[in-house]
């Protein structure tokens, strides 16, 4: 199949129409908007909805309102309007419905700017809305596995009937690669017999709903929503690993950063430190199991992400401290440059865990 | 002996766990029995809202889902985008239509959103305990205006009919009341007239329904009917505030 | 291709920094590198400076940021000013003459001065500076054979401004025999 050259964000909206969605429902927001725009021009042309709603609010509602009717459906933001949709995403997971949301984070708090971040971490894995529940995370790093992760967020979306997160940043959605669009692609013709597509007078009626006003009846359905977490964080981490077999150091990274993390390797190994990287594809579940296995060869590991010390915390956890775990930050739309890398592994190579 | 009165199909056998005299078993008995003669009830997905009729899903006999408080119009244009061929209505309270899910219900008639809205108007927010609504009449005393809502401090209801009748979108706004069997009747043809629009396909149509709570206004059910008539309705005129393709256009009633 | 290019392309928005930038790129892919572009973005981009960067190498793009570029083309003082000293040291420098009086105060630079504005004006290509300037860096840089342009060419022009392909192409000749 030929190579095409996409920008990330269109090759989002590309992979989703070839994943079986036609409908969209969003709010133009900087750096997301190709994807609205790519949606725009192409759904109406193969029988689809690109509708531009009155707020992100109103958007994933639609969302919830499309899923429940069962369709594959996506809305794509950047981390302002993440926040609005937080509500949505926490009645998605009431309701267990599946749905893809797109973040193309951007600098905050607040309006924040519109240069790359990946501040919205704790957010997309541990705070996405009220109440106990998780999305499932994928954070690709470049154009090929931006394609490969949006038909898999809606394969895992459909099987486990939850909300799958697309978590870019503004480097991944405006830079272009040359990518490889498979449109043999599972479609999600899969049969949803919950869904509300009106009863026909054949079957009892469908309710979809997140109200439990009795606490056992709501403990029951929250114990039953975590044993299918239990089964996804079994199942699904994944991540990949680069130089990590002889590595003393080992990046922790994921998205755009993780790309530079591979500069700042080679100059590190070019100068006789063994470094390599840990980069996690999946940050909820987060790869634990393949850290751990690194935590014996390893002489210390580096969080290196555009946030202030988030994703550090599951570097810690996931391998239980075992080893020292350093932080190279940037934030407010600032990228690392490699020698902001290299200068934290030469630090932490001499023992400044700092 | 032939049966002369029963329950519509499209109610579901749960008791209403509305307050006595509350008019909302009225309401949605109305719309049962619209469902029931354009047997559309196979058809048909309701959205609830947050509010008191919060567990409306529990009695309708079609497909419902719930909805986030003021997201209805938004969740109800989702369902219909996907299924053209559904009935798709919401059930919204004032708050929930008028206050926290203003934007949602302004442009999903502006957009002229294929859907039936049936606006339950009862000037308080019943299912919190009483508090102030967007509807709520200057001087009303409620939990959160306790001295009478004070247009200075608090503004002025919001006349949600004359408000979306402004929109090109809007197909059909009427605004009735289930005050006595007269107007009963009338809120009835209004519901069927707003889901047969949507059948044939006109657009955004909405019902208001001029509402008691005997509850929260700390009145006898008969005494609401009367405080409704007194106070409501002279605010809150009844009648057709918009329907397109025909001459009673903005004719208040 | 030998080694990896970092390619940084900076002028003002409106002269076709990203549309130069992109076909650069598929100049690249076409020859069989590994190629990535990125632009910058936002406000600035509406009538302010305007960058993109481009990398073309034989082995996988981490960073697709090009910090220190090997090739430097500036179609406007500001950004010759701005990124003159980030080139490496050897760098190929290219340089819209017409727009930029001044030339590079650095003496291990490998500087090109192209009249690229004067050029198009004076050969009824009136906005296709950024075009002439990319034929004189495909010259100069084994990118990618002659051949391959037509073929980059025809990619990047989106089909509805097919009618530009001809013009296009005879500014990149243009830049090319300069």
């Amino acid at each position: 199949m030929e190579k095409v050259l996409m920008k990330g964000n269109e090759a989002i909206a590309e992979a989703a129409i070839n994943a079986g969605c036609r409908f969209f429902f969003g709010y133009p927001i900087t750096p997301q908007t190709e994807v609205a725009a790519y949606m725009a021009k192409k759904m109406p042309k193969i029988g689809g909805t690109y509708l531009q709603a009155e707020s992100e609010i109103a958007a994933i509602n639609m969302v919830i309102g499309a899923s429940a009717a069962g369709a594959r459906v996506l809305t794509s933001s950047s981390s302002p309007g993440i926040s609005l949709k937080s509500e949505g995403l926490s009645y998605l997971a009431g309701c267990d419905l599946p749905a893809v949301i797109v973040n193309i984070q951007r600098g905050g708090p607040g309006l924040g700017g519109i240069q790359p971040s990946q501040a919205d971490y704790f957010l997309a894995t541990r705070s996405s809305g009220h109440g106990d529940f998780h999305m499932i995370v994928l954070a690709p790093n470049n154009i090929q596995e931006i394609v490969d992760v949006t038909q898999k967020a809606f394969d895992l979306a459909d099987k486990y009937r939850m909300c799958v997160m697309i978590l870019g940043d503004g480097i991944l959605g405006q830079m272009m690669e040359p990518a490889i669009i498979d449109a043999s692609g599972n479609t999600g013709a899969a049969q949803k017999p919950w869904a509300l597509t009106g009863t026909g007078g054949k079957r009892k009626k469908n309710i979809v709903n997140s109200l439990y006003l009795q606490p056992e009846e709501l403990e029951e359905k929250n114990f039953a929503r975590y044993e299918k977490y239990k089964e996804i964080a079994e199942n699904e981490a994944m991540c990949e690993e680069y130089k990590t077999d002889d590595a003393d150091i080992i990046l922790v990274s994921y998205g755009a950063t993780s790309r530079i993390c591979k500069n700042a390797i080679t100059m590190a190994r070019a100068e006789g430190i063994k470094a390599g990287l840990l980069r996690p594809i999946t940050l909820w579940p987060f790869p634990k199991k393949s850290l751990m296995a690194r935590a014996d060869g390893a002489k210390a590991f580096i969080s290196v992400e555009m946030s202030m010390g988030q994703m550090i915390e599951d570097v810690k956890l996931a391998i239980e401290c075992k080893k020292p775990v350093a932080l190279c930050s940037r934030t407010g739309g600032i990228v690392h440059s490699p020698e902001d890398i290299l200068a934290k592994i030469k630090a932490v190579n001499g023992g400044d865990f700092s | 002996m032939s049966i002369v009165f029963e329950k519509p199909k499209a109610l579901s056998e749960n008791i209403f766990h509305y307050c006595p005299g509350c008019t909302h078993g009225i309401i949605h008995r109305l719309i049962a029995e619209v469902l029931d003669e354009l047997d559309i009830t196979g058809k048909t997905v309701g959205v609830a809202p947050v509010g008191c009729s919060v567990l409306a899903y529990n009695y309708f006999e079609c497909d419902m889902i719930q909805a986030a408080h003021g997201r209805a119009p938004a969740v109800a244009t989702g369902v219909k985008r996907v299924n053209p061929d559904n009935i798709v209505f919401t059930y919204q309270g004032d708050g929930d239509l008028a206050a926290i899910g203003t934007a949602e219900t302004v442009h999903s008639a502006s957009r002229g959103e294929n859907i039936t809205v049936i606006f339950v108007n009862n000037a308080i927010y019943g299912m919190t305990g009483g508090q102030m609504a967007p509807t709520t009449l200057p001087g009303q005393i409620t939990q959160t205006s306790p001295y009478g809502r004070d247009i200075k401090q608090a503004g002025y209801p919001i006349r949600v009919c004359e408000m979306l009748a402004t929109l090109d979108g809007t197909a059909y706004a009427e605004r009735v009341s289930v005050d006595n069997v007269k107007n009963i009747r009338a809120a009835k043809k209004a519901v069927k007239k707003a889901f047969t629009n949507q059948v044939e396909g006109k657009g955004f149509s909405i019902v208001e329904v001029i509402s008691t709570c005997p509850t929260n206004w700390g009145l006898s059910p008969e005494e609401s009917l009367n405080w409704l008539r007194e106070n409501m309705l002279p605010y809150y005129p009844l009648g057709v505030y918009k329907d397109k393709g025909s001459e009673s256009e903005a004719q208040n009633g | 291709m030998a080694e990896g290019k970092n390619i940084l392309i900076a002028g003002f928005g409106g002269q076709g920094i990203l549309f130069t930038g992109k076909f650069i790129v598929y100049t690249g892919m076409l020859t069989g590198g590994e190629v990535s572009w990125l632009p910058s973005y936002g406000p600035e981009m509406r009538g302010g400076t305007a960058n993109c960067s481009v990398i073309i190498s034989d082995t996988p793009i981490g960073s697709p940021i090009v910090e220190k570029p090997d090739i430097l083309v500036v179609m406007n003082r500001p950004s010759f000013d701005k990124y003159e000293n980030s080139c490496v040291i050897g760098a190929k420098l290219f340089v819209d003459s017409t727009l930029i009086e001044r030339k590079t105060q650095r003496d291990d630079l490998e500087a090109f001065y192209i009249p690229a504005t004067g050029l198009a004006d004076e050969n009824n290509l009136n906005g296709l500076a950024n075009m002439v300037m990319a034929g004189k860096v495909l010259r100069e840089t084994n990118i990618c054979p002659y051949e391959t342009i037509a073929e980059a060419m025809k990619k990047t022009v989106p089909e509805r401004k097919k009618n530009l392909f001809d013009a296009n192409i005879r500014a990149i000749e243009l830049g090319w025999n300069y």
